[in-house]
């Protein structure tokens, strides 16, 4: 590895920090009830929407290695378990975790 | 100060049975389990979580630094992929602005913008009077922050009996909790089309280039949800 850890570490909270930074010193001029801070909400939650779909159909790491069709199927019967248990978080994800880890080990 | 009452009461919010305490905790076992494969030492893991506080960031950096990536490299990506939190803190932020309240808990606590603590509050504010808004968010911050930093340290010292089955099911955790979470705080038209058209063009921006995605993408379906919206309400 050629970076030394403790600046990787550094940089890395640097990068992170500065987007939640400026985020506050945006925030102190818009007022709750104003267009901007609306738009504001639809970016937030697009951008994570759009992180959460990347990290779904292009994933990196470990789960770049599960068939894509295998990822589809636990992801669509993950949102149906939601559904049918009243939108309980706890379900859908221990369900997730479960059948992906015995479905790779088949 | 801090008033207690609600920081506790956001504190406590963590234990509630859904509460994102779990899916959070396993996603930070699987990051400090990467950690240690990558060559970090225990207190660097722990403190990496510390400093950080956001699981793609983290998982960004690990990756560009196995393949030998430099330090602006390394700052490039980060700040590509975590570039979300600008627009979520500045979609949080000013829910909890109070005349009463110093400024240095909003610049202290912005440190807490995350997912999962992100989405609780958005769903919880309305619960809460504005003048106590920051307190109890520092508490749910406070609650999320520590079971990230101590799923680190536990994924970390048990990483040599997690085996890749296991890892993979802990990384698929993330991804189907953030979700389902946002399925569940869809509720008016302007949201609703954000995360569906973000969770469209996030994937098919893509094809245009992998880093620029999120970003670009986000930004273009979260404008053309707003306009949607502005003029249905209009």
């Amino acid at each position: 590895m050629s970076t030394s850890v403790f600046f990787a570490i550094l940089v890395t909270s640097l990068a992170t920090f500065s987007s939640r930074f400026f985020g506050v010193v945006t925030s102190e001029k818009i007022k709750e009830n104003s267009k901007i801070f609306r738009w504001f909400n639809c970016l937030a939650y697009s951008t994570l929407a759009a992180l959460i779909a990347r990290i779904i159909i292009f994933p990196s790491g470990v789960l770049s290695e599960v068939d894509y069709l295998i990822r589809f199927i636990v992801i669509i019967s993950s949102i149906f378990i939601f559904f049918i248990t009243k939108k309980n978080l706890v379900y859908p994800t221990v369900f997730s975790a479960i059948i992906l880890a015995l479905i790779n080990s088949l | 100060m801090i008033n207690s009452k609600y920081f506790f009461k956001g504190l406590s919010c963590v234990k509630s049975f859904d509460s994102p305490a779990i899916a959070l905790g396993c996603c930070m076992i699987a990051i400090g389990a990467l950690l240690k494969n990558i060559g970090f030492n225990l207190q660097e893991s722990v403190f990496s979580t510390f400093l950080t506080y956001a699981l793609p960031g983290s998982l960004v950096m690990a990756e560009t630094m196995i393949v030998g990536g430099s330090l602006l490299n390394i700052f490039f990506a980060v700040w590509l992929v975590n570039s979300r939190l600008y627009p979520m803190t500045v979609s949080l932020m000013p829910l909890m602005m109070h005349s009463n309240q110093p400024k240095w808990k909003y610049y202290i606590s912005c440190h807490f913008v995350a997912v999962s603590a992100w989405l609780i509050m958005k769903n919880n504010y309305k619960s809460i009077a504005r003048e106590n808004r920051i307190d109890y968010w520092m508490g749910v911050g406070t609650a999320t922050w520590s079971i990230a930093i101590i799923a680190t340290f536990i994924g970390y010292i048990s990483a040599d009996y997690l085996n890749k089955d296991i890892m993979i099911g802990l990384a698929i955790i993330n991804p189907v909790y953030f979700m389902c979470m946002m399925i569940g705080s869809m509720k008016t038209l302007q949201i609703n089309s954000s995360v569906i058209l973000g969770a469209v063009l996030g994937p098919a921006f893509y094809y245009i280039s992998p880093e620029w995605c999120i970003l670009f993408g986000g930004l273009i379906s979260g404008t053309i949800a707003f306009f949607l919206g502005e003029k249905n309400v209009n």
